[in-house]
């Protein structure tokens, strides 16, 4: 930043041969922005400078929407995702915003489908994310189902919304929808996906759900939002609105767009199909390993003390033996292995090949069809509950929260 | 209408934008190459969104747009990308198209732009995919030869190209496009029109400006005193912008008077519409039998007025026509154009007697579904309210002819917002400095006339000829000027007339020919033929072949010798003045194969030797 002028001060630029007037902005690495006139931004020497005067700060105002209150209630559980997001033209700076009436202001047709409060549990970037704010993000959640909403929506950066669907599905017992959502492109543009996205994710907050969702974009295309599976969920493209998909199960519903119907398959789980129950605990000490071809076993032994690893292993669930006799070690040492697949599709099967049948013999369990994020999120969470490691062994095979089928259907 | 300009004070300026032949777009990697629709490889739809600005309030413009929801359509092809379909962050900005405009900028004095910051430019009519438009300002403060001024030039995507309505082709979305600006300097119509021919001329002179239809727009900004700023957009047609400007002028000049007019005559304009749709129920007009919904309004005292041709083909029930369109309706009618279209004189009595209208009055009506009437007896009302201020400020479109319709609100400044996902690009003086200036074309004329002795019409041809520097080189390697001229332009232009493909012949090809004509092993005389051959597909021997084959000296001394000896009695009777026609049948028997001079030379010996033998 500048020692000399502050942002909104009206400045006349100098260049070699022409002058201009504007704003200033801000000052990087001696280059100071200034917006023209002609709303155009450039960018210019700050010698180039000089001091005309100050600009009125325009108070923003603020456009309270009415709700209405004979409609169900939705609370809106924001963490940082950019679902709503305002620009100043003066400045050009793009604010998140996450309160109810900013969110409301920012998707107008939200007020007409729900009553919405809203909590900002946190305003990171999803890569920020961690499994102590996915128990803050658990309590929140419950305290919101016990105080009677009819669905909750979670805001969320699209990063490691999966990651955090899947906590939540294992902490979370829910007789009600609790629905992720997010937008791939940011909220200023007008081509941003998050109204569509937030539209449908409301209307599959009150749907005859019960479960954690995800709901995002299932085309290119503004035609309609798959309600995928929070355990089964993963985001398999870096910049596309349809980024997120189920891996290894069909969605779990859709929504269309703009008419906004929702249709739920046979296998999702329905509202009303329990009471609400919390257990938030999770043993952090857990790690996801990615084998490569001549990896070193003695990079291992940097999780040594680890209660638990997953092991994204090739094809069928294998790593070379030059492993294995690294992991007999520390799994009698007490570490719980899990083996998954960087596949991503299909079962993890250790008894075909020898070298399967030796990491079952050091000890380690086969993840069956569970993606490898959620083998670590879940691996976390069975650690946080129980002492016991033939339990946890036991639990780690068992489908809890959608995360493993019993069968893979063609 | 013969209008003086400078006592109206007519202030114009113009904005041209102009399509960069880069190889790959400005934010991607994708070819600048234009398709046909049915090469597409698929499709997909959106809905765009005007956002709020830091007032909380939508921008004009974009509210206007926002009136109807619109799906907008899209067709891919294999040579589009993620970015097109507006899923995946900008590459940085292309540096061809940068160096380009700064070349530009170089060539008309101005002051380059240190740090070049991308913006975003809210567009929300469906041409761009993510609803903005990226632009960035790269320099300012110019001068043109001729004295007009130059604001700023700026360096931006180009949009989709609409194929109807709200579909889409993104074949042409994210070419580099220049935008050069004016200083609003000129006050003639014909001064427009020349300051836009010498930016013609200066793009044209960096030889890295697409061609053709399309890809050079002029949008021109006009007003006169007491009138209002009018952007009017993509005049394509370089020798209609005088006329666009006078139009408009006319126009501004009719609705000031219309404006006189209304208040002379204490005119009003009524505030609520009367449903008339029952009056209708067994008209002989379609649209009005078959409408859900017919809504009217009185203005009163406007009677002969909303008829009043403005501009040719234009009224002000025209501009109340454009502004109800907004609302998808398909248009109106008014009484000052009534009974027509099937409407009876009956039926205009008794709307006027349900409105309660006198003859001074005049009403209008729409017919569509009920919301949208609503919508349309606003925006008639709003726009027979802004008679009474004169001259709308408005975007414009031009229609055929040079008149003009409206498009929207004039844009507020407020529509733009940093490209954050675009790095800003320092523009240092070392790199302006190296940048080479493009000899301009009007010098290369000149010197076209001057060293190789072209005429002026020739050599402005070849000066604007893709096949330009061909041609140089050409001469260079010894071909003489005239020759080098027929090869790449006037041969060229007649085979053209006459339907052949000259596109599709090769420089290089051209080139070859040229040398095989120098060295004598085909005769410039075949040139036509040669270059019809390359057009069909044929290398240059090839070409040159079947052309022309090669004919030798005793192959022609017995083609000459037949000649003659069938014409003998012929070259008895004329003597020596049989040469001219004999000269020509066996030209074209030799097809131009053999240099005329040794032709002439082998049957004046003949032609000689038969009279010898009389
Ligand atoms: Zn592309």
């Amino acid at each position: 930043m500048s020692t000399t002028f502050e942002t909104g001060d009206l400045v006349r630029c100098t260049l070699q041969g022409c002058s201009c007037e504007g704003t200033y902005i801000t000052t990087r690495d001696g280059m100071a922005t200034v917006k023209l006139t002609s709303g155009y931004n450039i960018g210019v020497p700050e010698e180039s400078l000089s001091k005309t005067g100050s600009s009125e700060m325009a108070e923003p105002q603020e456009v309270e929407i009415a709700q209405d209150t004979t409609l169900p209630k939705i609370s809106i559980v924001s963490t940082g995702g950019t679902i709503a997001s305002k620009i100043d033209y003066r400045t050009g700076a793009v604010t998140s915003q996450f309160r109810a009436t900013d969110i409301l202001n920012a998707i107008p047709g939200l007020a007409s489908l729900a009553e919405f409060s809203a909590v900002q549990l946190c305003n990171i970037l999803s890569e920020n994310m961690t499994p102590a704010i996915w128990q803050q993000l658990a309590r929140a959640i419950y305290d919101e189902i016990r105080s009677g909403a009819q669905g909750i929506l979670v805001t969320h950066g699209t990063d490691t919304m999966a990651y955090s669907a899947a906590a939540m599905s294992f902490m979370i017992k829910t007789p009600v929808p609790v629905v992720f959502v997010g937008s791939q492109r940011s909220a200023d543009r007008p081509s941003s996906d998050n109204v569509m996205n937030g539209m449908c994710a409301a209307k599959t907050a009150l749907s005859d759900l019960g479960e954690v969702v995800v709901v995002m974009h299932g085309t290119t295309s503004d035609d309609f939002c798959a309600i995928h599976r929070g355990t089964r969920v993963r985001k398999m493209h870096t910049s596309r609105r349809d980024a997120f998909q189920t891996i290894g199960d069909g969605i779990i519903g859709s929504v269309t767009y703009p008419s906004l119907d929702v249709s739920l398959s046979s296998h999702a789980v329905k509202r009303g199909n329990c009471e609400p129950r919390l257990k938030d605990k999770l043993e952090e000490k857990c790690a996801i390993i990615w084998y490569y071809p001549g990896m070193d076993p003695a990079l291992l032994s940097a999780w040594n003390g680890y209660k638990g690893i997953v092991l994204a292993g090739t094809g069928l669930g294998h790593c070379g033996t030059d492993m294995i006799a690294r992991i007999r070690e520390m799994a009698a040492a007490g570490t719980i292995f899990v083996m998954t697949s960087q596949c991503l599709h299909g079962r993890v099967c250790d008894r075909v090949y020898d070298t399967g049948r030796d990491l079952l013999g050091a000890g380690v369990i086969e993840g069956e069809d569970m993606l490898p994020e959620v083998a670590l999120v879940k691996l976390m969470w069975v650690l946080g509950n129980t002492s016991s490691l033939a339990e946890a062994r036991l639990m780690m095979a068992q489908n809890l929260a959608g995360e493993i089928t019993r069968r893979s259907s063609v | 209408m013969t209008l003086d300009y400078q006592k109206l004070g007519l202030i114009a300026g113009i904005e041209i934008h102009q399509q960069l032949n880069t190889k790959e777009k400005l934010f991607c990697r994708c070819p600048t190459t234009i398709r046909e629709a049915e090469e597409s490889n698929g499709e997909f739809f959106r809905y765009l969104r005007a956002t709020k600005s830091e007032m909380g309030e939508l921008d004009r413009a974009a509210e206007e747009e926002m009136m109807q929801v619109r799906q907008f359509r899209y067709l891919t092809y294999d040579t589009t990308c993620l970015v097109e379909n507006d899923e995946e962050p900008p590459a940085p900005l292309n540096e061809e198209a940068l160096d380009i405009v700064l070349t530009i900028a170089k060539v008309c004095g101005m002051t380059p732009v240190p740090e070049i910051h991308t913006m975003r430019k809210l567009v929300i009519d469906g041409s761009n995919t993510s609803g903005f438009q990226r632009t960035a300002l790269v320099a300012m403060n110019g001068t043109l030869p001729g004295g007009a001024g130059i604001e700023t030039v700026c360096l931006e995507e180009e949009a989709a190209q609409r194929i109807e309505d709200t579909f889409f082709s993104l074949d042409r979305l994210g070419i580099p496009l220049i935008e050069i600006t004016t200083s609003p300097c000129m006050h003639t119509p014909e001064a427009v029109q020349e300051t836009a021919a010498q930016i013609g001329m200066i793009l044209r002179s960096t030889g890295k400006v697409k061609r053709g239809l399309g890809t050079i727009r002029q949008d021109i900004n006009i007003s006169i005193r007491e009138g209002a700023r009018v952007e009017i957009k993509g005049v394509q047609e370089l020798d209609l912008i005088a006329e666009v400007v006078r139009r408009e002028v006319c126009r501004q000049v009719s609705l000031l008077d219309i404006r006189d007019e209304l208040k002379k005559r204490g005119a009003s304009v009524e505030k609520n519409p009367v449903d008339v749709t029952s009056l209708f129920t067994g008209s002989k007009s379609r649209v009005l039998k078959s409408a859900p919904k017919i809504l009217a309004i009185r203005l009163n005292k406007f009677a002969g007025l909303v008829g009043r041709e403005i501009q040719p083909g234009r009224r002000l029930g025209s501009e109340m026509s454009d502004y109800a369109k907004k609302c998808g309706v398909g248009g109106l009618f008014h009484t000052d154009e009534l009974p027509a279209y099937g409407v009876t004189e009956d039926e205009v009595t008794n709307l006027k007697k349900a409105l309660d209208a006198t003859p001074d009055d005049c009403v209008i009506i729409v017919a569509d579904k009920p919301q949208r009437c609503q919508c349309a007896m606003q925006q008639i009302i709003r726009r027979a309210e802004m008679a009474f201020e004169g001259v709308p400020k408005e975007t414009r479109k031009m229609l055929e002819g040079g008149s003009t319709a409206y498009m929207r609100p004039l844009p507020g400044a407020a529509r733009m917002y940093p490209e954050t996902d675009v790095f800003q690009v320092r523009v240092t003086p070392e790199r302006f400095a190296s940048l080479e200036i493009p000899e301009m074309i009007d010098d290369t004329i000149a010197r076209y006339m001057q060293e190789f002795g072209l005429a002026r019409e020739v050599a402005r041809q070849m000066a604007y000829s893709e096949r330009r520097n061909a041609f140089e080189e050409a001469i260079n390697s010894g071909i003489k000027p005239a020759l080098a001229e027929r090869a790449f332009n006037s041969t060229l232009r007649e085979l053209s007339r006459e339907g052949t493909s000259v596109h599709r012949i090769d420089d290089e090809d051209i080139k070859q020919v040229l040398m095989l004509i120098n060295t004598g092993e085909v005769a410039k005389e075949a040139l036509s033929p040669i270059l019809t051959a390359l057009a069909e597909g044929k290398t240059p021997t090839e070409a040159c072949e079947c052309a022309a084959p090669k004919v030798s000296e005793e192959e022609l001394a017995s083609i000459i010798n037949r000649i003659v000896a069938e014409r003998a009695d012929f070259i008895k009777e004329r003597g020596n003045a049989a040469t001219g026609p004999i000269m020509g049948v066996v030209m074209k028997e030799v097809r131009g194969s053999v240099d005329g001079k040794i032709v002439n030379q082998i049957l004046r010996e003949a032609i000689s030797h038969v009279l010898k033998n009389t």
